[in-house]
């Protein structure tokens, strides 16, 4: 640190007791427990660092790769409108991706080692990216459900414990709330529009249902990190709860649109408030998580082609930058 | 690089140092720079802290920083500084450094005690 002209300050700081480690575990604690944000100089345990480089890693990969899906449209987009509204949207996920990037590089990892975890296969990403987007409506469907159900997931992070995590989220939750409207008006657009159209937004929000629910992850008694996360206020409510509100959110949304979510026993619980649902195929989801997936391989290649190719330039900056250092000095 | 750096994005240690000040056990050779990106959203305010990005160099750091801070208008100007310019107060936020600030009250209007009905003050 930079020396202090105070002779108070500096007496101050030699106290005996402020580095034991049960003195920074009391610290850390406290600060959880008020509520405070820790911030990257802070001391923290080092399960509470690791468990964030993963989920912020997972998080950063995950909007990086969901730029695919999507991205497989644009050239295909039915008017301008659509089509620069779609290209706004990839570019969004780019920019939430280095947020995160840069939010767990303050966690003490670089970004070139986090994305080298990515191409082999160390690192995860959400599973939900791993489904294909086989028809224009998925697009709408995508927005409506799949950045929906992000939202309901990314909110409460706003507030999490750890600052430069919270930070990055206020801002991508800014920026995700036209992600969804622009893929519910779509799905709107659609449904009101000619049988065929109807149909197509039909079969899109029957294909994208399941799987948007499973985002939340497994069930709360099956949630192997849930609660060390939810002391430590990384996370905020269970997975349960999350997907609960998420459903009553769709449900009535799904009726204005004029579609139907794809689920027998959806009925709304009079007494618990809440809509009932049918049991989640969790075997599909972990199939999904092994890499059997119907595009886990196209999306990993995908990226590390996309990696690869950009080498040149990356190449080529560097160069650029060396030779005007250069000639500066 | 020496000394601490500042914050970033979010609150960042630069590239090369964990967030405690000692060398990251990764390589981060090649990596490029990490820049600290400031944005005045409009004219009459200061530039405020916006994040961080990497860069290879100060230009490229602007126009990342226009593609990456603005896309919704959200400055009228940027500046960039290179993280390992900033130096930092103290590895450890609730050093005693700020201390001296502590114990003087009376350095708040709301101190000192005024009779009732005394206006415009
Ligand atoms: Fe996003
Ligand atoms: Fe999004």
């Amino acid at each position: 640190m930079t020396t202090t002209a105070e002779p108070g300050a500096a007496t101050a700081q030699a106290g005996p007791d402020r580095h034991t480690p049960e003195a920074l575990q009391a610290e850390f604690d406290a600060a959880v427990a008020a509520d405070t944000r820790i911030e990257p100089r802070d001391w923290m345990p080092d399960a509470y660092r690791s468990t964030l480089v993963r989920q912020m890693a997972q998080h950063a990969h995950s909007e990086i790769i969901g730029m695919q899906p999507e991205a497989n449209w644009i050239t295909r987009a039915p008017s301008l409108r659509r089509k620069a509204i779609l290209m706004a949207k990839v570019q969004d996920e780019a920019g939430h991706g280095l947020y995160l990037y840069s939010a767990t590089e303050t966690l003490g990892v670089s970004r070139d080692e986090l994305l080298d975890k990515l191409h082999a296969g160390r690192q995860r990403y959400s599973s939900i990216f791993n489904y294909p987007t086989l028809a224009w409506a998925d697009v709408g469907a995508i927005g409506w459900l799949v950045d929906g159900a992000a939202i309901t997931n990314q909110v409460p992070l706003c507030r999490c414990s750890y600052g430069p995590y919270a930070r990055a989220m206020v801002r991508i939750c800014k920026e995700e709330s036209f992600h969804q409207r622009q893929g519910y008006e779509l799905l709107l657009a659609l449904s009101r529009g000619t049988d065929a159209q109807h149909a197509m937004a039909q079969d899109a929000v029957n294909r994208w249902w399941w799987p948007s629910l499973m985002m939340f992850g497994p069930p709360d008694d099956e949630s192997a990190h849930s609660a060390q996360s939810m002391a430590w206020k990384i996370k905020r409510h269970s997975n349960d709860e999350l997907r609960q509100r998420f459903v009553d959110i769709c449900v009535p949304q799904a009726e204005i649109l004029g579609l139907t979510l794809p689920d027998p026993d959806l009925r709304w619980n009079e007494e618990r408030g809440h809509y009932d649902y049918g049991a989640i195929d969790w075997s599909e989801f972990q199939e999904v998580l092994r890499g059997n997936g119907p595009c886990n391989e196209q999306r990993l290649e995908r990226r590390r082609a996309a990696h690869d190719n950009g080498s040149w330039v990356r190449d080529a900056a560097a160069a650029h930058a060396a030779k005007h250092r250069k000639a500066q000095a | 690089m020496t000394g601490q750096t500042g914050e970033s994005a979010s609150g960042a240690s630069s590239s090369g140092q964990s967030a405690d000040g000692t060398p990251a056990a990764a390589s981060t050779g090649g990596q490029w720079p990490l820049w600290e990106v400031f944005v005045r959203s409009r004219r009459g305010l200061s530039h405020s802290h916006a994040g961080s990005l990497h860069a290879p160099d100060a230009e490229m750091a602007l126009r990342n920083a226009r593609d990456l801070y603005t896309r919704r208008a959200e400055g009228v100007s940027i500046w960039v500084v290179p993280s390992s310019a900033v130096t930092a107060s103290s590895p450890d936020e609730k050093d005693p450094f700020f201390e001296p600030a502590g114990d003087k009250p009376y350095r708040h209007p709301t101190f000192y005690e005024i009779p009732e009905g005394v206006k415009h003050l």
